[in-house]
């Protein structure tokens, strides 16, 4: 009924990744990847992202339930990013429709 | 026969305790499932926030990629060390939110109140360095609108940083009058993403007061502690925000 308790190692322990992994996308955006600059600025914030969630929002020991609507949440993210981006990536490609502003 | 079997265990829950524990609402029939009720509908709320700051990321993503160089340009022009500062406050704020959870867990009252009350106190930091960054926006008139001027890179930037930037890959500058438009752009998103997730902090501010009060008064034990949890879900969301908002504002470009 208590839920899951965490050892106070493990919350010591995410903290100690989360700043050494905010340490590390300081130290990366100063070194020129070229166009990988922004996908390892991204996956490093994905990664701590879902350790906060799975450890610090506890969603690891959460019921299935639970776990099905975060999943449902990064779903429609997806959604609304992907349709989106299909809707701004495609415009101007139709017969008389303006440019888009491209410059 | 399963209203038996479920009543059976709310007895069973009990062990020595009330058999109803003062804070198991009548329309539930065990603390647990109480508690997965509360944590289903916080869920629920929390993903039409993500979809609510996934609104603004996608604006910011395509202006991102349209105007690039602007955007890189006046991302340089924020302290970056004031932005890692406030990461790290915030990701110890979410820290000492999952250690005041821990202590509701167990049922420990006065580290309960301890930890939300450091909660509170590096939210205020997080906010103070924000009015700092704010007021600095204020002061070089890189707040949109129209008094808003952009100065280009040479003459903006404080000695030292950005300066080499400017001089090489950079070599070709747009029109001062497009820069004064594009950065707007930037700015204007940096403005509302950030001002929204501040105005989340400041809701979190006052809700951590309201469990940190609650927890004084000795309302959570090992049994119920929900609110302590849900407030927890919700100030670990914020800093979530944060963690993407940190390398898109302040990290565009930083590399010469």
């Amino acid at each position: 009924m208590s839920g899951h308790v965490s050892l106070k190692s493990v919350y010591y322990s995410i903290f100690g990744a989360l700043m050494a992994l905010t340490a590390i996308t300081v130290f990366a955006a100063f070194v020129n990847l070229g166009n990988l600059n922004f996908p390892v600025a991204m996956a490093i914030a994905t990664i701590k992202a879902t350790l906060v969630v799975l450890f610090f929002m506890h969603v690891k020991y959460s019921s299935h339930l639970t776990k099905l609507v975060v999943a449902t949440s990064l779903f429609f993210l997806v959604i609304l990013l992907s349709e989106t981006f299909m809707d701004y990536a495609t415009r101007g490609l139709g017969p008389n429709l303006p440019l888009p502003l491209l410059h | 026969m399963s209203e038996a079997v479920a009543h059976a265990h709310v007895h069973a829950d009990a062990k020595g305790h009330d058999v109803h524990h003062p804070r198991l609402q009548h329309h539930f029939e065990t603390m647990a499932q109480q508690k997965e009720a509360s944590t289903l509908g916080m869920w629920v709320f929390l993903l039409t926030e993500v979809l609510f700051f996934g609104g603004l990321f996608f604006a910011y993503m395509v202006y991102r990629v349209w105007y690039f160089d602007a955007f890189a340009e006046a991302s340089r022009t924020l302290d970056i060390t004031l932005g890692a500062l406030n990461t790290a406050v915030l990701i110890g704020s979410s820290l000492t939110m999952a250690l005041g959870v821990r202590a509701a867990q167990t049922s420990q009252r006065s580290a309960t109140v301890f930890w939300l009350i450091l909660t509170i106190l590096l939210g205020c930091v997080f906010l103070g360095v924000k009015v700092v960054e704010y007021a600095d926006k204020f002061e070089h008139h890189h707040v949109p609108g129209p008094n808003f001027v952009w100065a280009s890179e040479h003459e903006a930037a404080p000695a030292g940083e950005g300066a080499a930037a400017a001089g090489a890959e950079h070599a070709a500058p747009s029109n001062g009058a497009e820069l004064q438009g594009l950065t707007q752009i930037y700015f204007s998103l940096y403005f509302t993403m950030t001002g929204l997730h501040a105005l989340h902090m400041i809701v979190g501010v006052v809700l951590m007061s309201v469990i940190a009060w609650m927890a004084y008064k000795g309302r959570f034990d090992a049994h119920y502690y929900t609110p302590v949890e849900m407030a927890g879900l919700y100030w670990h969301f914020v800093d979530l925000v944060w963690i993407y908002l940190f390398p898109l504002l302040y990290l565009v470009e930083r590399h010469n």
